[in-house]
Order: C-alpha cells, then structure tokens, then sequence
C-alpha cells in the first residue's frame, strides 16, 4: 500500500513524464540504433550521439529558458526565430563573408573585431526582446499579436541585414561558438549550462520565481500586493529576446553562414513545444527550468530517432504533432479526470 | 449617444478602407499604368485564395480563437489534389469532394479537441500545422504538377468583365464565400452567437446559448474554407506541393487583424477581412510597380501596419471602455435625478 501510495507520489511530480518520456526515447534508441550510447574521445574531444544532441539542443534549450518565463506570465513570443535571424544576420554582415587567400592559404579576417559583433548581435536581439515587452506590458496588446509583429517584419529586418543574400562566414575563431571544444565538451553546452545555473540562482534563490508565478496567475492581484507586473513582464520579454540571439550565434556559428530566410525557421513552435512538454502551462503560473530542458532535450532527442532509425525525415512532422496531441491531453484536467473516473468505474465494477 | 456608439465601431473599418483608397490613389499617381481595371482585378485574382483563409479565420478570431493550420491545410489540400489526380487518375469531381471533406473534418476535429477538453486554440491548432504539413511529405517530398484537362482549363479561363480585363474562376468563388460568410455572419443564430462566445464565453453559456456546438462548427468551418482555399490555390499554381502556402497563416491572421477585427474577439466585420486582404495585395502590388524596392519590404511594411492598427485597436478599446464608463455615469446622475423627482413628487402628493 506505502509502495503503491509512493509510486503515485511519484507519477504526479511534475518532471515525472517528461523524464518517463525522455528515458523511454533513450532506452528505444539504445535497442534500436547501435552505438547510441558509445562515447569516445577523439583527439581530446568527446564524440557520441548523446554528446551530438546535447550540441545540437543548446540552441533551443536557451530559447525554451526564456519562453519558460514568457510562458509563466501567461504569455507567449512567437518571434523567437525572427530574432535568431536578425542575430545570425547581424554578425555575419559585421564579420563580412570574404575568403581572403594570401599566398594559398586562407586567412582570417573579420570587418570588425568580433567582440564588437557578438556584442551588437546580443544587443539588437535584447532590443527586439524589448520591444516586445515594451508593446506587451505598456501598451497592453495580447502577447501573440504583439510578438506576432516582429515576427513578420523581423524576417524581413535580417534579410535587409544580408541585403537578402545567404553570408557565409570565413572567420575561424566566429565558428568556435557553435563547434568548439572545451575540456572536451562542446562550447555551446557549457552557454546553456552557465545561463541556465544563473537562471536557477536568480528565479530559486531569491523572490523573482515566486512573483513571476504570481503574475502568471493573476496579474491583477499581484498589481495589488504591490509586484510591479509591467516591469517584471517587460523585463521577461527583454530576456526572452536575448536568449533567442544567443541561440542565433550558435546557430550560425554552427552551420557558418547566416540566411535571413530560413535561419531559425519554426524555431518557436519547437520552444513553445518543449515548454510544454516540460509541464508548464500554457495558462501561466508555475514553471519548471528543469522541465523546459527535458523538454527541449525529449525534441531532440525525437529528430536524432527519427533519422537513426531510418524512416525517412518527413514522418518527423507527423511524429511531432501526434506528440503533441498526446501531452497536450495528457496535460488536460478535462480529459485526465474523463479518463481516471473510467478507470474508477472499472475498479469499482471489479 | 446611441448613433455615435455605431459610428464608433465603424471606425476601424472605415479607416482600413480608406487605407486602401489611399495607397491605391498613390499608387495611381505614382507609377504610371497603374491606375487600370486589370490592375485593381489582379489584387482579387493573386489573393482570392488567401481572401478565403481570412474569411474562415475571420469567425475564429470573433469568436476569440486562432487558427494556425491554415497554410497546412492549404498545402495538404494541393498535395492530395495533385496526388490523387496524377498518380491514382481519378475524375476531379470526387477528387473536389473528398479534399473538402477532409479539410472540414480536420477542422472539426481541432474544435472538438478544443471544446470537449477544453484545451487551448493556439496549442491543438500548432499540432494540426505539423500534422497536415507532415501528412504532405507523406505523400511526396517534391512538387507534383497538375495536367488534368479540367483542372487545366479552370486555370485558363478568364471571365471577362467590363472593357479588356477579366477575372478568374477563384475570384468568384471567393466573392461567392464572402458572401455567405457576410450572411452568415450577421443574419443566423450561428453568426450571432459567434459574436456572444467571443464577448464573453460564460456570459454566452449561461444566455444558454449552443457554445460548445458553434465553436466546433467555427474550426470546422475555418478547416473547410482553408480546403477551399487549397482548391483555388490549386487552380492558380497547377501543381501540389509541400511548401505551398508556408506562412499564409500569418498573411490571414494579418489580413483579419489590418481589416478592423479585436483580436479580443467579439467585434468585426467580414467585409473588413475583404479589405485586410486588398490592403496586402496593394503593398505587394506597389513594391512590384517600384522594382528598385526588394522583396523583403513587404514584410515590413506588413509588420508596420500590423503595429499601426495594432496601436489603433488599443487606443480605440480604452476610448469605448471611457465611453462606456462616461454613459453608465450618465445613466446615474440621470437615475438619480428620477429617483430624485419621484420623491419630491411622492412627499408632495403625501
């Protein structure tokens, strides 16, 4: 009976199903995909499918952190992946995209120092992040059509970047961001590993959590009990931004070129997804950190499956949306009570 | 006090006419050829199919929903079409009915996912995006031209008008589902009750209003006119494919928003999406005429206005809530003086 009450204990904590879920994929890529857990170390870097999709969810992890917040106070940034563009975009043009050969070998130039990218890259995308915050909390538009605004014209603020043109980058130290190794370990990781530590400090350790879950329940009364909600709400949209033109970095450090069209594209249904998956409700209200990377890492973790296990990449899609159909009811309280009261019935009938 | 309140709800949309009286008037006095018959009838004949999206997700976005499936269910629609045709040779006609019937019932799925447990609009419709785009590259990854004769022929022909200018059989299809959608918007039950669940969904319950069918029958409605809507589009581009479409969801939601619809829900005009959808094909249009202007101006342009009108829904939400706010004051100094008077009268009979 304490073991049955346990178990229960156990399933309704809330990063039961999304770690059953990733455990689930894991054990299924483990039978299915030979090698998937094999790690090596070549030439003082580690390889490995595990470490592959770690490097290759950096990217959404750091956005999903920041819908994470959005998301908290019942909010929503579809413009995400316009703001990876504008990032990518942006740091590629400082940069330049000329292959200078001097003598037959290639040598690294850059326009500008990259320091001075990286540091206007991030500080567009805080802006952008600012803007939305700025249309969402002071003049009070819904999240989706305020986000939804940048989302259009930021497409077409990167391609007015790139002069709409694909810029490939030839500037070594740029690609270390999204290739490199450090002790070992992709670069990229240890991004998402320090922002995500800071993030835990801030919202855990001190009161910001708790008064951006009570603005994400109700706005009103946290108004009343005095919780400035248009600063925190600002503030968490101007995050969300910076997060997603750190992704935008590594997304083009990592492919070494910045296309102001596809960069990023349906990147922000993917964190909106992972959000969800890791158990924080569209409705605002609690969040979970843990969850969101769970989640980010359970998408990932779905694409690396489809393709190892050879079904052609097209059924990815499919795959994704039935996934999440199923979380999407599992998260209902509508349908998990329709459900727990037929299985009720049974046991009593039994 | 009663007049001005129906001039006040006219206001978005007699600007948005305006607009686009405006930028055509421009248009005319800056390009030379653009002021013709044929120009003004190519607006319907490029957009009579996104004319027809925005006229579904015109009733989902009074109703206070959103419908992010469109442009999926769109591709879907040609790619079945083209499949069906092509590769299985079937007769068009069954091949109509069968595309219609399954993007209706796509739709009505969504809603009644949406409705029966109670889950968020935004979220089921995401799903149904990566499911009719996944179900495309199901069928085929790449493009599949349409040679059907009937097909081919509905393409060509060109119904013609006053003078030498013409329009195609979309248009009036799209002219027909305007139509009816404005009848249907505000001379049925269905079409008033639409209107209540978007001003308040409890209130509309408890007036015992049918709820939970109309919401299923809006996403219904929304999935068949996107299907009608692949159909057209099938017609113009005489080929299916899986990359048909992309972002006409945004193109629609811009489209209701620009034509003088709350995305609150509760107020907006058909006619209005009509001229949304015209205000699009204009910029189109003049970047065209322009040609030193890139593409990617559209797209900006489109978020400006999307921010302007965005801006005006505001301030023309807080100035009725003032306006209200004024007219229930005035309706108790207005009581108050009667109560007043009844009681003089009272103590003067006594």
């Amino acid at each position: 009976m304490d073991l049955l009450r346990n178990a229960s204990d156990l399933t309704r904590h809330q990063l039961f199903w999304p770690l059953a879920t990733l455990a689930l994929l894991g054990v299924f890529n483990a039978f299915f995909s030979p090698g998937f857990l094999h790690l090596e170390i070549k030439s003082g870097h580690l390889y490995g499918s595990v470490v592959d999709i770690f490097n290759r969810a950096a990217p959404l992890m750091l956005i999903a952190l920041g819908m994470t917040f959005v998301i908290a106070t019942r909010g929503i940034d579809i413009s995400v992946g316009a703001v990876v563009a504008i990032a990518g975009a942006l740091a590629a043009t400082m940069i330049g995209g000329t292959l200078v050969i001097k003598d037959g070998v290639p040598e690294y130039v850059t326009k500008v120092p990259i320091a001075v990218a990286l540091v206007a890259a991030l500080g567009v995308a805080l802006l952008c992040g600012m803007w939305n915050g700025m249309l969402v909390a002071r003049i009070g538009m819904q999240p989706i059509i305020a986000t939804l605004i940048l989302m259009v014209a930021g497409r077409g603020v990167a391609q007015l970047i790139t002069n709409g043109q694909i810029i490939t980058i030839y500037y070594q130290p740029y690609f270390f961001i999204g290739n490199g190794f450090l002790l070992g370990i992709p670069f990229s990781v240890y991004i998402v590993a320090a922002v995500l530590t800071a993030l835990v400090l801030i919202t855990r350790r001190t009161a910001l959590g708790l008064f951006i879950e009570a603005v994400g329940i109700n706005p009103t009364a946290s108004r009343f009990s005095a919780l400035s909600s248009r600063a925190i709400i600002f503030w968490v949209y101007a995050f969300c931004g910076l997060c997603a033109g750190v992704a935008g970095l590594i997304v083009s450090s990592n492919v070494k070129s910045a296309d102001g069209n596809n960069a990023g594209l349906l990147l922000e249904l993917d964190a909106i997804l992972a959000v969800t998956l890791g158990g924080t409700s569209l409705a605002g209200g609690r969040f979970s950190i843990a969850g969101s990377m769970v989640g980010a890492l359970i998408i990932q973790t779905l694409t690396y499956t489809i393709y190892s296990i050879g079904v052609p990449p097209e059924v990815n899609l499919v795959v994704k949306s039935i996934v999440v159909f199923l979380v999407m009811l599992l998260q209902s309280a509508t349908f998990r009570r329709r459900v727990f009261r037929t299985s009720g019935m049974q046991e009593s009938a039994e | 006090m009663n007049r001005f309140a129906i001039n006040l709800n006219y206001i978005p949309l007699l600007v948005t006419i305006s607009l686009f009286v405006l930028m055509f008037g421009l248009g005319s006095v800056f390009y030379q050829g653009f002021f013709s018959p044929q120009v003004f009838l190519n607006l319907f004949i490029d957009n009579a199919f996104l004319c027809i999206v925005a006229t579904g997700m015109t009733f989902v976005i009074i109703s206070g929903g959103i419908d992010l499936s469109v442009g999926s269910v769109v591709a879907l629609t040609t790619m079945v079409s083209a499949a069906l045709l092509e590769t299985y040779h079937w007769n068009p006609f069954p091949v109509l009915v069968l595309v219609l019937a399954m993007g209706a019932s796509l739709g009505c799925v969504m809603g009644c996912l949406i409705h029966f447990f109670k889950l968020q609009p935004f979220i089921v419709t995401l799903a149904g995006m990566f499911l009719a785009r996944g179900l495309c590259y199901l069928v085929s990854i790449d493009s599949i031209s349409i040679s059907n004769p009937l097909y081919a022929s509905i393409s060509q022909y060109r119904l013609p008008l006053f003078g030498d200018s013409s329009i195609s059989v979309g248009v009036v299809i799209a002219l027909v589902v305007l139509t009816v959608a404005i009848f249907i918007a505000h001379f049925t039950k269905f079409g008033r009750t639409v209107y209540a669940i978007g001003g308040n969904e409890q209130s509309a319950v408890l007036m015992g209003l049918p709820v939970g069918r109309t919401k299923i029958l809006i996403y219904t409605l929304s999935g068949f006119c996107s299907a009608l809507a692949g159909v057209v589009f099938t017609f113009y581009m005489l080929s299916g494919y899986g990359l048909h479409a992309t972002g006409m969801e945004l193109d629609a939601i811009a489209a209701v928003v620009i034509g003088g619809t709350l995305l609150t829900g509760g107020v907006g005009y058909v006619v209005g999406t009509l001229f949304g959808v015209l205000i699009l094909g204009v910029i189109q249009t003049l970047i065209t005429f322009d040609g030193t202007l890139s593409s990617w101006w559209t797209k900006i342009v489109i978020g400006l206005l999307l921010f302007a009108f965005c801006l005006m829904q505001r301030a023309f939400e807080s100035g009725t809530g003032k306006l209200k706010a004024g007219a229930s004051a005035a309706v108790q100094r207005r009581q108050a003086q009667v109560r007043a008077m009844a009681t003089k009268d009272v103590s003067a009979v006594t």
